[in-house]
């Protein structure tokens, strides 16, 4: 088993590399580059640049040499420095910006997760035990709404809701005092009081799917034999259910928790959405958008 | 000691009530099951047999439920080698989920059943699931558990049982299955458990399980289509069609002497070697039963056989439900045919 997982783990390293060259040719293919914006940014300022200095230019960021240089250029200084260049957007290193973020938003997802599982799974469980019982028809309506739903939009609804109706902040992941200071028991106390609400956000998207792939899982299993045979050996109800249909029903549940690396990467944004302030204008508008024609009827 | 009644079902009757309708599974059965001794069920796809066998153990999957009829297990329980208690329970009366159920099911009465792959789940050792069931019913630790489970296999005759209890099911073959006898119960039911088997195999399988009987005084209530086997195994049988048992007897008046139209044809469709050899040659195929098992939800009236029966009697067959009668001591047929003969008729 080992042998295996390792190897499916040397097998990611091509995939990777061929990925960052698609990467990296994509980013250069749209005209402009890194020294054109400088040289923008110059003339705008006033400055007058001439050709002598845009040469130097582009020989000091490297633009000169051939394609495959600078890839290669690229690639060795992550692989062997961890280094992913500077941002010219943030003005930080890229590694400083890619860290910054994912810490938090892995936490984020992390939690998300742990949350969609302990609401989902035993739900999922239990209609399946009492299927067509009248739980099993609200829960089967409410997770089809679920499902129908956006999960963006749900997660506006659950902060228009709690800012509202409870007065409760959704901006920020720290609050004002706590922001600049080093970490501290208290700054990751109020770390935890500000995480709740997008770990529910973001749960709560994934738990009418994880119910309705629990419940036909273990509708599924439900029927085999060994579930039978568990409850000829004199198990308990509670027993039967847990040790036997249960642990091969989660399977698809559990094979998608690296499902949570892509959006600790590429999707911070959507948590962000709880985080920036600047962002709370768009998402108000996007409520009041959505609630306007709700009031017609 | 051998012939002691370890359950008796009386009149049982389970029904499933499905949006399509009221199937009777089992409709009216009355059986003994003694120690020592093996009970053959036959019958064919869909007529009530493990059904039968579900109920006693209380098992019965939704919507099925035992609608009528008492099932009444004789409890021994050995304090000491020599003293003895009896209880009397009435498996009828307790819950399916209840503790007391529970410690009876698997424990006292286990079962074996069909298929061997599906019977065990492939995510767990094959120690794990039989263990599971040994530290429920035993008071003993997770080490002793496992040595009984090595035990267990080791006396189902599979080599290297102390490598195997740690495997997983999908690692080994068909022939394993013995997991029910882990706890020597009173009654084993084997509900058609060498259907998926090769003949060498069953034939292992059949042994062990009277190895096993001899050596426990056990009672066997053996459910199969396979009329060989129960030749072979039982010494009583019952012939069970539409959810009634139609005929049951000894198992030698049973080939010799077959009374009800139903296990007429049911032995008559078995091949047999000389016929096969006789019937070269000539283009003549084996005899079957004519027709097909009804509807589940239809109630026949009269003998629920008499649409494909070929000593279909008009206005009596399909009008009046035959009684049971005992043609002969303890051989009891429900047919009109014996209507005359019965040494002593039983109104049902």
């Amino acid at each position: 088993m080992l042998a295996y997982i390792l190897q499916r783990i040397i097998r990611v390293i091509p995939q990777l590399l061929l990925i960052s060259i698609l990467a990296f040719i994509i980013i250069q293919l749209p005209p402009g580059d890194i020294v054109t914006r400088q040289i923008e940014r110059l003339q705008a300022s006033g400055v007058t640049v001439s050709e002598a200095q845009a040469q130097a230019l582009i020989r000091q960021y490297g633009m000169d040499r051939p394609m495959y240089q600078r890839y290669l250029l690229w690639i060795s200084k992550i692989i062997t420095k961890f280094d992913f260049g500077y941002s010219y957007t943030f003005e930080k290193p890229v590694a400083q910006v890619i860290m910054e973020r994912m810490g938090y938003t892995f936490a984020i997802a992390l939690f998300a997760h742990i949350f969609t599982w302990t609401v989902a799974i035993p739900i999922g469980i239990y209609v399946a035990v009492k299927q067509y019982s009248i739980t099993d028809y609200i829960v089967t309506l409410v997770t089809f709404v679920g499902l129908a739903v956006p999960a963006f939009f749900l997660a506006m609804i659950i902060m228009y809701i709690a800012l509202t109706r409870f007065g409760i902040r959704t901006g920020g992941l720290f609050s004002q005092e706590y922001m600049v200071l080093p970490w501290s028991w208290g700054k990751f106390v109020d770390l935890l009081k500000h995480m709740w609400l997008p770990i529910i956000l973001l749960g709560t998207g994934g738990v009418a799917g994880t119910i309705r792939t629990m419940r036909a899982m273990m509708l599924d299993e439900l029927r085999k034999q060994y579930v039978t045979v568990a409850r000829a050996k004199g198990l308990s109800e509670f027993s039967v259910i847990v040790r036997y249909p249960a642990r091969l029903a989660i399977n698809p549940i559990l094979s998608s928790v690296m499902w949570l690396l892509p959006p600790a990467v590429s999707s911070w944004r959507s948590s962000s959405t709880c985080k920036r302030p600047a962002r709370r204008y768009t998402l108000r508008c996007g409520i009041r958008i959505c609630i306007w024609p709700a009031r017609i009827f | 000691m051998s012939d002691q009644v370890l359950a008796e079902i009386k009149n049982l009757h389970t029904y499933f009530y499905l949006a399509e309708g009221v199937v009777r599974a089992v409709d009216g059965v009355d059986l003994t099951i003694k120690a020592g001794r093996t009970l053959g069920i036959v019958g064919e796809s869909g007529c009530g047999k493990s059904i039968t066998a579900l109920s006693l153990m209380q098992l019965v999957p939704s919507p099925g439920k035992i609608e009528e009829g008492e099932i009444t297990y004789y409890q021994t329980i050995h304090q000491t080698e020599s003293a003895s208690t009896s209880n009397v329970i009435e498996i009828t009366k307790l819950k399916p989920n209840s503790r007391e159920m529970r410690a009876i099911r698997g424990n006292q009465i286990s079962m074996v059943f069909q298929e061997p792959m599906a019977a065990m789940l492939p995510v767990r050792t094959v120690g794990a699931q039989i263990m599971e069931a040994i530290m429920l019913h035993q008071q003993v630790n997770k080490v002793e558990a496992r040595e009984r489970a090595i035990d267990i296999l080791a006396r189902a005759k599979l080599p290297n049982a102390d490598r195997i209890v740690d495997t997983y099911p999908f690692q080994l073959s068909g022939g394993m299955r013995q997991r029910a006898l882990s706890c020597n119960p009173d009654i084993l039911i084997a509900d058609e458990p060498t259907t998926a088997l090769d003949v060498t195999t069953e034939a292992q399988i059949l042994d062990l399980m009277r190895e096993l009987q001899r050596e426990y005084n056990m009672a066997i209530m053996y459910i199969t289509h396979n009329l060989g086997v129960i030749a072979e195994m039982a010494q009583e049988v019952a012939v069970m069609y539409m959810g009634k048992v139609v005929e049951q007897t000894d198992v030698a008046s049973i080939f010799r002497n077959p009374l009800h139209p139903y296990t007429q044809a049911l032995l008559r469709s078995i091949p047999q070697l000389d016929d096969v050899m006789a019937r070269a040659g000539q283009k003549k195929r084996l005899e079957t039963i004519k027709g097909m098992v009804p509807d589940p939800y239809s109630v026949l009236p009269g003998c629920s056989f008499h649409p494909r029966c070929p000593q279909f009697m008009e206005g009596v067959c399909n009008e009046v439900e035959p009684a049971v009668i005992e043609v002969e001591p303890g051989h009891i047929v429900r047919c009109h045919l014996y209507a005359s003969r019965s040494t002593k008729a039983r109104a049902n």
